[in-house]
């Protein structure tokens, strides 16, 4: 960790730099939005382009920013020298408080102090979890699999009807033993609850894991790792809307505003087995559909601009969903039975090896 | 049934009379201001102290003048008005104050705040018309005698009706008159009232010193200026500014033997050879007597002395109050951040010189929403009622007030933390009716106005600009301070360093950085993509 030290230190020196000069001190901070991702078609991820913005400390629109960033940055310097552990709320409430005779707050909610710490990471080419900052636990697994973790052992098939909370940082894991054939990932926790209970795991020979939304690091690089040590094919199981959709391909290629370590986080062998518009018709869900909103119609009409949905499946799904106005939720399934899913939906996608690529 | 024969011609003439103008008066008092017993109040006080001010500055003596307003019984005042001025011999009294149109103004044109000869006197006939009680006039020159009257007016005849009549001799010397009467009214404290009205004459008259004793309190406005503004010329008529109506009474009563000498002696700007001019284009013989002159020659003479081309009259005969004095009554009454004004050069309408004056307060303790507050005054006097009809409202609001730093939507009245003061002397203001509380709006009065609305309104914009300027930079400091010292800190921790050097450092460069342009703007270098 000593590298990240130097890079921390690095930084305030260059600001202590400009401040000797008598110069506006500035860093450089690379761009995260759409107009700096590029995605590359041979690797299948999305990355960072090399797009800057200054952030001054003597400009009126920047300056709290900066100073933001001053904070953020020297806190995690501690955390270094202390060689500790913290969570992202930790860090927004061990920052947070009221400026010397002004009402005004260093931060007023946490939404202001994630992004200035993944502007670090992108700066300083370093990960949050170097810099000994977890994100909040979300994420659960189960399946015949024994792990590693601080010391202890723990099998992922003898955890009751919870199964294991993925903590944020899975680096320091060890996965001893796997025996599954593929990780199922499904965005919802009903889902994941149904196919639990059913034994589906057991029956299948897989590993379930289940994001709860859009997936944090900690599953995404635990997904990463167990596809990639042990050779497991990756379905991922959403709901058939715009937003399901986006969870995949987060998983898969990486996301806009991570690309700078979508290769640590993506999975880019990762296939979806479902929910489509298309499977609608040929599972006779039409009943059990809902009518989309103005959002999600939004959401894929810019989605089917996006390099890595340009497949013709996926304009393809994406065109109908736009056209015939329906989603459905992957609670449809039950509409047919309550185990439909574990018995007859799933098993039939797989044996067809049904996927959208 | 017979019908109701009509009047023969002799039985209504007999019916006509002459209606004396007093008896006018009492059938018309709307007209000269009476028309509630609100606005009768403020007209009385009005009147009064008019007549002490412009009598105090005709003898050269620095006003001061006591009002006092006492209830007495349901809806009646006793109105008391007292000054220092030159007082008036014991003869002349009641004469100048118990016949209406009695007075030294009306023939002659200059500048001064009553010109009719009814004010003074009309307050007398008001007070007896809604009390039934005598006025009481005390006065004295100076001489060590005192004259007591109480009188009222004889309608019929439009003759003082003395009820009492004696001198006071207790050996005080002083010059001065009093006049206390009772009226019918009501007393308000509303943006239209008696205390709002000598506030104003406060302002435009900084030189006075006024004591207000009214119903509810004891207000005393000091003078703030110990000289007095020039006193005004005088002046004859113009030949543009005439009348024919007016020019066939000056014939009448011309001492001049002929028509030539008649208009070089009765008017100014007409020398022998404009006299000549004028006579040749009337086609008149410029020797005969002019009361001898007939009805169409007059006509012919009326019409050839405005074709007749002449030098504009005299504006010697102002007196404006000027921009120190303007000022200086602003400043006594609102404590504002900014002050100026514009006198602008003297113009003519109608043959009638006039000037504008306008001042401005803005900023500090004014209130910073709603109107601006506008001061119409006309030598001297502030005009309260009928401000949607007067020029220099009609000028505000025609005036695009956004480029001098204060909000306005449309044609209205500007807003913001700001107070105008529109001053017009002339010898002959143009009201637009008797109650002379509202300016007519003539196109020459109207543009000079706007002139010098401009004009205050640059100086006003350069001020707020700049004082834009200086809270933005400020506001910029502020921002920068805040942070410092966290910025400091931070780096000293990342740099392994001590933070108060540091911080030392930064406070050293803030000031470059805090600076704003002209344009109000921050010198930032922003966002830089590359």
């Amino acid at each position: 960790m000593v590298e990240v030290k130097k890079k921390l230190k690095t930084l305030g020196e260059d600001v202590l730099k400009d401040i000797n000069q008598r110069k506006n001190p500035d860093i450089d901070i690379p761009i995260r939005s759409l107009s700096n991702v590029i995605y590359d078609e041979k690797t299948k991820q999305l990355t960072l382009g090399n797009k800057v913005s200054k952030r001054y400390l003597f400009n009126v629109a920047h300056a709290k920013r900066f100073m933001q960033t001053m904070l953020v940055a020297a806190l995690c310097k501690e955390l270094q020298k202390e060689n500790i552990h913290t969570s992202l709320r930790d860090l927004f409430y061990a920052l947070k408080r009221t400026l010397p005779n002004s009402n005004e707050n260093t931060f007023d909610e946490q939404r202001e102090s994630d992004p200035i710490i993944v502007d670090l990471e992108v700066m300083l080419d370093i990960l949050r979890e170097q810099l000994h900052l977890n994100a909040d636990v979300r994420g659960r697994v189960v399946g015949n699999a024994v792990i590693k973790d601080r010391g202890d052992l723990i099998n992922l098939g003898k955890l009751g009807s919870g199964g294991w909370a993925i903590p944020s940082n899975v680096e320091n894991l060890t996965l001893k033993r796997v025996n599954a054939k593929y990780i199922l990932v499904i965005e919802k926790n009903a889902a994941f609850e149904r196919l639990h209970e059913d034994k589906f795991w057991k029956k299948q020979k897989c590993i379930l894991v289940t994001t709860q939304g859009q997936a944090a690091r900690g599953p995404r690089r635990l997904i990463q790792r167990l596809s990639m040590e042990y050779k497991l094919p990756v379905y991922v199981f959403t709901d058939a809307d715009s937003y399901g959709w986006y969870i995949y391909s987060v998983l898969k290629y990486g996301s806009i505003s991570l690309a700078h370590i979508s290769e640590r986080l993506g999975c880019p062998n990762a296939k979806f087995i479902g929910l489509t518009i298309s499977d609608i018709d040929e599972f006779k869900l039409e009943d059990f559909t809902i009518k989309t909103k103005d959002v999600d119609i939004k959401r894929a009409r810019e989605m089917l601009k996006y390099d890595w949905f340009k497949h013709p499946a996926w304009q393809k799904e994406l065109k109908l969903m736009i056209k015939r106005k329906i989603k459905a939720e992957l609670e449809a399934l039950s509409g047919r039975g309550l185990r439909f899913m574990t018995e007859v939906y799933l098993p039939r996608k797989i044996k067809k090896k049904e996927f959208l690529p | 049934m017979v019908e109701n024969p009509g009047k023969t011609a002799q039985e209504m003439a007999r019916d006509h009379r002459e209606v004396a103008v007093s008896e006018f008066f009492e059938k018309n008092r709307h007209l000269l201001g009476y028309d509630n017993p609100t606005k009768a109040l403020l007209t009385v006080v009005k009147e009064l102290v008019d007549n002490s001010l412009d009598a105090c500055e005709e003898a050269r003596i620095l006003p001061r003048v006591w009002i006092e307003i006492k209830p007495d019984g349901a809806d009646r005042f006793r109105v008391m008005v007292k000054d220092n001025g030159p007082g008036m011999t014991d003869k002349q009294i009641p004469l100048a104050l118990g016949k209406l149109l009695y007075g030294s103004k009306f023939f002659k044109l200059r500048q001064s705040r009553g010109t009719q000869g009814i004010g003074a006197s009309g307050t007398i006939l008001y007070s007896q018309l809604t009390t039934g009680k005598p006025t009481t006039l005390i006065a004295s020159t100076g001489n060590g005698k005192t004259s007591y009257y109480e009188i009222m007016i004889d309608v019929k005849k439009n003759e003082p009706e003395i009820v009492s009549h004696q001198f006071i001799e207790d050996g005080k010397i002083w010059h001065g008159m009093k006049v206390e009467m009772t009226i019918e009214g009501r007393y308000v404290e509303s943006r239209k009232s008696v205390p709002e009205y000598i506030r104003q004459v406060a302002i435009a008259n900084p030189y006075a010193n006024i004591t207000f004793d009214g119903p509810n309190e004891k207000v005393e406005f000091p003078r703030s200026a110990n000289e007095l503004p020039p006193l005004p010329k005088e002046i004859k008529p113009h030949p543009y500014g005439v009348e024919l109506g007016i020019l066939r009474r000056m014939l009448k009563s011309s001492k001049s033997r002929t028509v030539a000498s008649f208009l070089t002696n009765d008017f100014s700007r007409i020398g022998n050879g404009s006299a000549k001019e004028i006579c040749k284009l009337a086609d008149i013989d410029s020797k005969i007597s002019p009361q001898r002159l007939e009805i169409t020659d007059t006509e012919k003479l009326f019409k050839a002395m405005q074709k007749t081309k002449l030098i504009r009259p005299p504006t010697d005969c102002l007196s404006p109050l000027g921009e120190d004095l303007l000022i200086k009554g602003l400043k006594k009454e609102f404590k504002a951040e900014f002050f100026d004004s514009v006198t602008r050069p003297p113009e003519v309408y109608r043959g009638n010189p006039f000037q504008i004056e306008v001042a401005v307060a803005y900023g500090g303790e004014l209130p910073q929403e709603g109107s601006i507050k506008v001061l119409r005054i006309t030598n001297r006097v502030p005009l309260l009622y009928q401000e949607g009809d007067c020029a220099i409202t009609k000028s505000i609001i025609t005036t695009d007030w956004r480029r001098y730093g204060l909000s306005q939507s449309g044609r209205s009245i500007p807003v913001g933390p700001a107070v105008i003061v529109v001053h017009l002397a002339s010898v002959w203001v143009p009201y637009i009716s008797e109650s002379k509380q509202a300016i007519a709006s003539y196109p020459v009065i109207i543009k000079e106005i706007k002139l010098a609305l401009q004009e205050i309104g640059r100086k006003l914009q350069r001020h707020v600009s700049g004082k834009r300027k200086a809270e933005m930079q400020k506001k910029r400091r502020e921002i920068f301070d805040r942070y410092l010292p966290e910025v400091a800190k931070a780096v000293g921790k990342l740099t392994d360093k001590k933070p108060e050097p540091i911080l030392n450092k930064l406070k050293g460069i803030v000031k470059n950085y805090a600076k704003v342009s002209e344009d109000g703007r921050g010198k930032e270098k922003t966002e830089n993509s590359g």
